[in-house]
């Protein structure tokens, strides 16, 4: 049984004349504990999948299951125990003047969690920054840590299901191979499934066993990571996008 | 033949904690050829960009034993003189281009005016001119560019415009900041032919500064790796992945391949004694 | 521990503990402010006037209600009335001392009312939108549209004269600039990712508003507040000098300088201390105003 499946799913903005439909009959389902990948260019609609789960994008239809519970258009609080995002910008995702220990602190309170110390302690342990941050406001830290601070939060309400949206594109590629093997680490230690978007597909041939190709709003093709490393893609937007990766 | 030639470029910033050295005698020199600079945040890279054109805003300080455009001192001329360098011998095209172009002045009327302070020509002279700048830059519709405002251009098309732009004074020398980091793969590659071609066409010597070790090699002639405001290694394009300095290795290893699965990436060790080590001369 | 050694505790870029942390951020904030010469000029004139207003009894040389008609109208520098005295004879230094307590009471009282106002006005109506933001932000409008002076007439006209009026009048014209600005900041921090974040951990509007927008407006609102403080004092003194803010007796600035009015030909500096006064104060919250946004400015800090 999926752990996520989303059917005929359509997103817009505005209405009337306005209406800009951001992602048109969407679909794709996704294992418990599968890591699946969301792959296009900017504007494809990619992030707004994303958005529309967690309820971010609130005019969406079509059909949204979670662990085998059919969204409606709200969003009810114990959702959030269940789904946590990743944001893609470490530098935006963090509140200028609230310390780590604050972050998390008040994730952890809105979450209903009691030992809370404690939990903060663990909490950076588990993403590898240490008691030594924990005061630090987010001008004191790297862009690397920011995202591991993101990444901390997102785990604080201990989901099961971890949406990251270019969880690494603003950072330098080194801080790049330590955030994704953190999340390969997170990910084999608490079980997690990970719907990941990004625009580089060395990324996601790393990350993922499964990806979607998007394009103008739509899925155009639902691939396995072996046949990106083959090489065999089918449609000719995802060919493209393979020739054009460097040193993909 | 020398096109530029920076020696022992430092640029400080004083801070409360002391002086910050941004870029630590960074010594190289600039032909008729694509010199890329990579590094990652931090490294100095667009800091050297901006200090060869003297665009380091006070408190910052530039200090270099010369930096020499034809065998002319940059650093001697007055900030007067400076200008005149600026745009018409030197050019520079920075990340986006959203910031470069004004919004509330129409494409046409920005290049035209670019053109006719470089030129001293007649208006119609100058929209002609714009107009095959525009198509220079592989635009299809000029005419219809030139009428539009700045924010009704995609990303690759402002970025092409930006380009055809910097071009109109014809100067030596092109200074890329990132030109293509904000574009998608497919855009990125077309923009950056098209740079390409103008750039070779004309003579001109262009330097690269990008954070993508993998667009450097396939785009460059040579190129100058940067950490902690120093060279490390220079090297040149098509063997950037024989490269030997740890850091570079490093930098390499530390990217997924989708030809070379593995379970884990390598991490970055960083060795200290690099950036205390001294720089790596960048002269060809 | 030494000095030396507090100083370096300050600065740490590894706090220990919450208080660490925060005391950190205030010592640098402290650092970057001190840095600007102007800004500590203002704010040494306030502190000034603070001490002055709070030691009024013991610095004033006389009562400031104290007539004594022999000695009136005497000029600068008169033996034992250094500033003079007025048409009744008080010490001008005397009622320039006490009055000090006067301009505070109006600012302070100002500025706890107007920027508060705006600020949950402003942030709701950004916040909510829709209906909520066009309704709050009319309102907002129609205030705006009158002249300030002429309402906070209008309204101590109805109210009847007297300090309490005059501020309350002077808050009512005060505070949609404010409501305005923190609705433009709501606008941009509301879309932001960490407001995002903060959703996704099911935070509701009142803890969004109120813990995670207040602490981003509220820094642009102090600024705006010590740059307006010249012009709320000035109000004040216009009430004052129309006879419709503090009453006489009293020793306030804008009444000093409407009373002196009558004899400014030829008795000039019955005016023009009270006037070198507010000027002197309004000056120096501008100053403090231009050095606290280059420290609580958001765009610039996390340098």
């Amino acid at each position: 049984m999926s752990m996520l499946s989303v059917e005929n799913l359509n997103v817009w903005f505005g209405r009337g004349h306005d209406r800009v439909n951001a992602v048109q009959g969407a679909s794709f389902a996704v294992d418990k504990g599968e890591s699946f990948g969301l792959v296009g260019e900017s504007g494809s609609g990619k992030s707004t999948i994303l958005k529309a789960i967690t309820g971010l994008a609130p005019t969406w239809d079509g059909k949204i299951t979670v662990d085998g519970q059919e969204l409606t258009q709200g969003r009810v609080k114990s959702f959030y125990k269940t789904v946590q995002m990743v944001f893609q910008d470490p530098y935006a995702s963090l509140h200028p003047r609230h310390s780590v220990d604050g972050v998390l602190g008040e994730t952890l309170h809105l979450h209903g969690f009691r030992d809370i110390d404690a939990r903060v302690v663990k909490l950076l342990d588990d993403v590898g920054l240490g008691q030594k941050f924990r005061f630090r406001y987010p001008h004191q830290l790297s862009g690397g840590q920011r995202q591991r601070v993101a990444i901390a939060r997102a785990l604080a309400a201990e989901p099961r299901i971890l949406l990251l949206d270019e969880p690494t594109s603003a950072l330098d590629v080194s801080v790049q191979a330590e955030i994704l093997n953190l999340l390969t680490d997170l990910r084999a230690e608490h079980g997690l499934t990970y719907v990941m978007v990004s625009h580089d597909l060395a990324v996601v041939g790393h990350m993922c066993g499964r990806l979607a190709v998007m394009k103008d709003s739509r899925i155009v093709e639902v691939m396995d990571v072996d046949s990106l490393r083959a090489r065999r893609a089918e449609h000719p937007y995802s060919q493209e996008l393979l020739r054009n990766s460097v040193g993909a | 033949m020398t096109l530029l030639d920076v020696e022992n470029l430092w640029v400080k910033f004083p801070t409360r904690q002391g002086v910050f050295d941004a870029v630590r005698g960074v010594s190289f020199t600039l032909g008729k050829e694509r010199l890329g600079i990579v590094g990652e945040s931090g490294s100095g890279k667009s800091m050297t960009g901006r200090a060869i054109l003297r665009l380091i805003r006070p408190p910052g300080i530039v200090e270099a034993d010369h930096i020499a455009l034809e065998g002319r001192d940059l650093m001697q001329i007055s900030e007067k003189e400076m200008r005149g360098v600026r745009g018409q011998q030197i050019s520079m095209v920075m990340q986006d281009p959203k910031f470069s172009l004004n919004p509330v002045m129409t494409i046409g009327d920005q290049l035209v005016e670019a053109y006719r302070l470089a030129h001293k020509s007649g208006r119609s002279n100058a929209r002609q001119a714009s107009i095959a700048a525009l198509e220079s830059v592989s635009i299809r519709d000029p005419e219809r560019v030139m009428r539009a405002y700045p924010h009704e251009m995609s990303g690759g098309m402002g970025q092409r415009i930006m380009i055809a732009m910097m071009l109109i004074p014809g100067p030596q020398i092109l200074i890329a900041d990132e030109p293509t980091s904000a574009l998608d793969v497919s855009v990125q590659r077309q923009v950056l032919s098209i740079m390409d071609d103008l750039v070779t066409s004309r003579g001109m010597g262009l330097i690269f500064i990008s954070h993508d070790l993998n667009l450097v090699a396939d785009f460059c002639d040579r190129v100058l790796i940067m950490y902690a405001g120093r060279v490390v290694e220079v090297c040149d394009a098509d063997k950037l992945h024989q490269a030997t300095h740890p850091y570079t290795r490093g930098l390499l290893n530390s990217l997924p391949r989708l030809d070379q699965p593995r379970g884990k990436l390598d991490v970055l060790k960083r060795d200290p004694a690099w950036s205390d080590a001294p720089s790596v001369s960048g002269r060809a | 521990m030494s000095d030396q050694t507090l100083r370096q505790w300050l600065l740490s870029d590894t706090p220990t503990s919450r208080r660490h942390a925060r005391m950190a951020a205030f010592y640098k904030g402290w650092l970057s402010f001190r840095g600007n010469s102007m800004a500590m000029v203002g704010l040494g004139i306030l502190v000034l006037l603070g001490l002055v207003a709070l030691f009024a009894p013991l610095l004033a040389p006389y009562s400031p209600f104290d007539q004594d008609l022999a000695n009136r109208l005497k000029p600068l520098g008169t033996e034992g009335h250094i500033l003079g005295t007025d048409s009744l004879g008080r010490d001008t230094l005397s009622r320039l001392i006490y009055g000090s307590r006067i301009t505070l009471y109006i600012v302070a009282l100002v500025a706890l009312i107007a920027p508060i106002a705006g600020l949950l006005i402003g942030t709701i109506a950004g916040y909510v939108g829709g209906w909520t933001d066009a309704v709050l932000m009319r309102i907002t409008d129609i205030f705006l549209a009158f002249p300030r002076l002429v309402l906070a007439l209008a309204f101590v006209a109805a109210l009847g004269a007297g300090i309490e009026n005059a501020v309350l009048a002077i808050s009512l014209t005060a505070w949609p600039p404010y409501a305005r600005i923190a609705r433009a900041e709501t606008l941009t921090i509301r879309s932001s990712d960490f407001i995002s974040a903060i959703k996704l951990q099911g935070a509701g509007p009142l803890r969004i508003i109120t813990k995670h927008i207040w602490p981003l407006c509220i820094s642009s609102l102090i600024v705006r507040v010590t740059l307006d403080m010249a012009g709320i004092i000035l109000a004040a003194a216009g009430l004052g000098f129309l006879g419709l803010g503090a009453q006489p007796p009293s020793p306030e600035w804008g009444a000093m300088i409407s009373e002196g009015r009558r004899f400014i030909l030829d008795h000039w500096w019955v005016a023009t201390m009270p006037g070198l006064a507010i000027f002197t104060v309004s000056l120096a919250f501008n100053l403090l105003g231009d050095g606290l946004r280059d420290v609580l400015d958001p765009k610039d800090s996390g340098q």
